[in-house]
């Protein structure tokens, strides 16, 4: 048993290797072009290693001129700004589709599902237009309102609160507890892998969206990561991959962090859509 | 609505709060939710339908009534139906080779525990890696001087492309990309499929006389993933027919138109030109298609949960 279970083994390192190597190979090309200098790119495309360090430097003019510091503080208040609102909308509503009684319960998850099933692309043409219309066009707003709700958020909220036993509600109000505390202090910590694991969809789903901040924002200043990042290139005529590299290097790298500190809840968050 | 209102609803009433109350308790808790899913999602969406029957261009004074014209106007671009096109053969690419991609690496993986994890975590980072900035260093891999894929085809004696410019080659060069960039997405899914196949299972089939592997691989394993493979498949369906950030970022459409898609055309024709009422009609017929693999989604998916 031992040897055919040791052959076999090897064989799957084998059969993995070059799978493993097509995921990864994006990122560490990524990687080394950043810590090259420029001349160096163009002699020895195929050096791993760099022969000067123009690491720094890359990093040092992505951060400074591109300025990648500015896309990336961006990301965060827009990544932040969505999930807050979209949050402090969706545990409320869930909490009484799932706990209370009232009329129009029933119509109002039904909409809350048909909402979930409208494509956002149908949205960018309406909304464009409403916040032309609003002057809001070009700022922060722009990007964080659209998606400030989300029925997915309702939806997987409700199924989550629902399995919170009603006696923990009982309590919370013979306690004294207002309804929103209850929310609040109850049924969210109560739901907190549903609350995580939302949590990381809608981060990953917003840092990484190209469309609508293309459609929304012209103002440089309020590039989002993406829209940065493609804004550089799009100035530069290509011959700047050091600090080109070096932006998307620090775009991916937030992310990429995160998922290795927390493999399994990322895993959960991405695939609990489907 | 009142029949679906009137459904009977399986939970207890909270008690302890007057009724009366309770009712202004709850329609205060789900206002902000309600007013915003109809401001930003409903209200939006169904314009989109009125405004898919006018000529308004974004800016325009006046727009006027124009019925179906949108609509036979788009039947009959041959852009559109080029855009049509592309996608469905980008999908056509995409779709099985995600599958089987996705499959032979959750079966290698699966098959044993050492560096389980490490390899579904290099498999799976590309899914979150963020689309416009990988596709910025896909372009310099892709480089037809400097990039690393033409220099390993060259150290291998063969000679390499102008991947990105080449007509031939533009479209299947971005469905290589989609598909390293979902394939790990669908191992986590067969993975998970994988585990919840019940050992008896197979050792049952083994008592029926399957008696290698092999055999219990058809007899067991790829019949029990079957409603997974068809749930990754929908799902990767949706996901190509909304690509936009390679094709936006990596080859605007081009050469030529031929890898417009159908999501960067109506990205185009809506905030290139303005064209906002034909963009309308254009939105109504992609989401139309969305929607119909969206149900489909939903049904494959019960079928996931009650039968994997």
């Amino acid at each position: 048993m031992r040897t055919p279970g040791a052959r076999s083994g090897i064989a799957r390192h084998l059969l993995l290797a070059p799978t493993a190597i097509f995921a990864a190979a994006p990122f560490l090309w990524m990687v080394t072009l950043s810590l090259r200098s420029g001349p160096e790119m163009f002699t020895e495309p195929l050096r791993l290693i760099p022969t000067n360090l123009a690491g720094l430097e890359n990093y040092g003019t992505a951060l400074r001129e591109v300025p990648m510091l500015r896309f990336l503080a961006n990301g965060v208040i827009v990544c932040g700004g969505i999930l807050a609102l979209q949050l402090l909308t969706s545990a409320p509503c869930a909490y009484a589709l799932a706990k209370h009684q009232f009329r129009g319960r029933g119509a109002l998850f039904t909409t809350v599902i048909i909402a979930l099933m409208i494509p956002p692309q149908i949205l960018t043409i309406p909304l464009f237009v409403g916040l032309y219309s609003a002057g809001l066009l070009d700022s922060y707003a722009a990007l964080i309102l659209p998606s400030a709700v989300s029925p997915f958020a309702i939806f997987l909220l409700t199924q989550a609160f629902r399995t919170i036993p009603d006696d923990l509600v009982h309590a919370a109000r013979l306690d004294g507890l207002s309804e929103l505390s209850i929310v609040w202090r109850i049924m969210v910590p109560a739901a907190a892998p549903a609350v995580l694991a939302f949590s990381i969809l809608s981060i990953v789903a917003h840092w990484n969206d190209l469309l609508w901040p293309l459609i929304a924002i012209q103002d440089r200043n309020l590039a989002t990561p993406p829209l940065g990042v493609l804004l550089f290139r799009n100035q530069e005529a290509g011959d700047e991959y050091g600090p080109l590299m070096a932006s998307a290097v620090l775009i991916v790298a937030p992310l990429i962090v995160a998922f290795l500190a927390a493999q399994k809840r990322f895993i959960k968050g991405l695939t609990y859509a489907t | 609505m009142t029949a679906v209102a009137s459904i009977p609803l399986a939970h207890d009433p909270a008690p302890s709060v007057p009724q009366s109350r309770a009712a202004l308790l709850s329609y205060g808790l789900t206002a902000p939710a309600l007013i915003g899913v109809f401001v930003l999602i409903l209200l939006p969406a169904a314009s989109v339908l009125g405004l898919a029957l006018t000529d308004w261009q974004f800016g325009a004074k006046r727009l006027s009534f124009i019925g179906v014209a949108n609509f036979r106007k788009l039947w009959a671009d041959p852009v559109f139906w080029k855009a049509a096109a592309n996608t469905a053969l980008y999908a056509a690419i995409v779709i099985p080779g995600t599958i089987m991609l996705g499959l032979a690496v959750s079966l290698l993986i699966h098959a044993r525990s050492s560096f389980k994890s490490v390899y579904q975590a290099i498999h799976f980072i590309p899914v979150m890696a963020t689309m416009a900035a990988m596709a910025i260093v896909w372009e310099s891999m892709l480089h037809p001087t400097i990039g690393l894929v033409n220099h390993l085809l060259s150290m291998a004696g063969l000679g390499g492309r102008n991947w990105l410019r080449d007509p031939a080659m533009v479209l299947p060069t971005l469905a290589v990309i989609g598909i390293w960039q979902q394939f790990g997405f669908a191992m986590v899914l067969f993975m998970s499929g994988l585990q919840s196949i019940p050992k008896e299972l197979y050792e049952a089939a083994r008592a029926d006389g399957a008696a290698s592997a092999f055999d219990r691989f058809f007899i067991v394993t790829l019949p029990m993933l079957g409603p997974v493979a068809l749930f990754i498949a929908v799902v990767t369906a949706i996901r190509s027919l909304q690509v936009f950030d390679t094709v936006q970022v990596l080859t605007q459409g081009g050469p030529n138109g031929a890898s417009e898609v159908l999501l960067h055309r109506l990205y185009v024709e809506a905030f290139g030109f303005l064209r906002t009422g034909y963009g309308a009609a254009f939105t109504v017929v992609f989401t139309a298609a969305v929607a119909i693999l969206t149900v489909l989604q939903t049904r494959t998916l019960d079928r996931r949960v009650h039968y994997a």
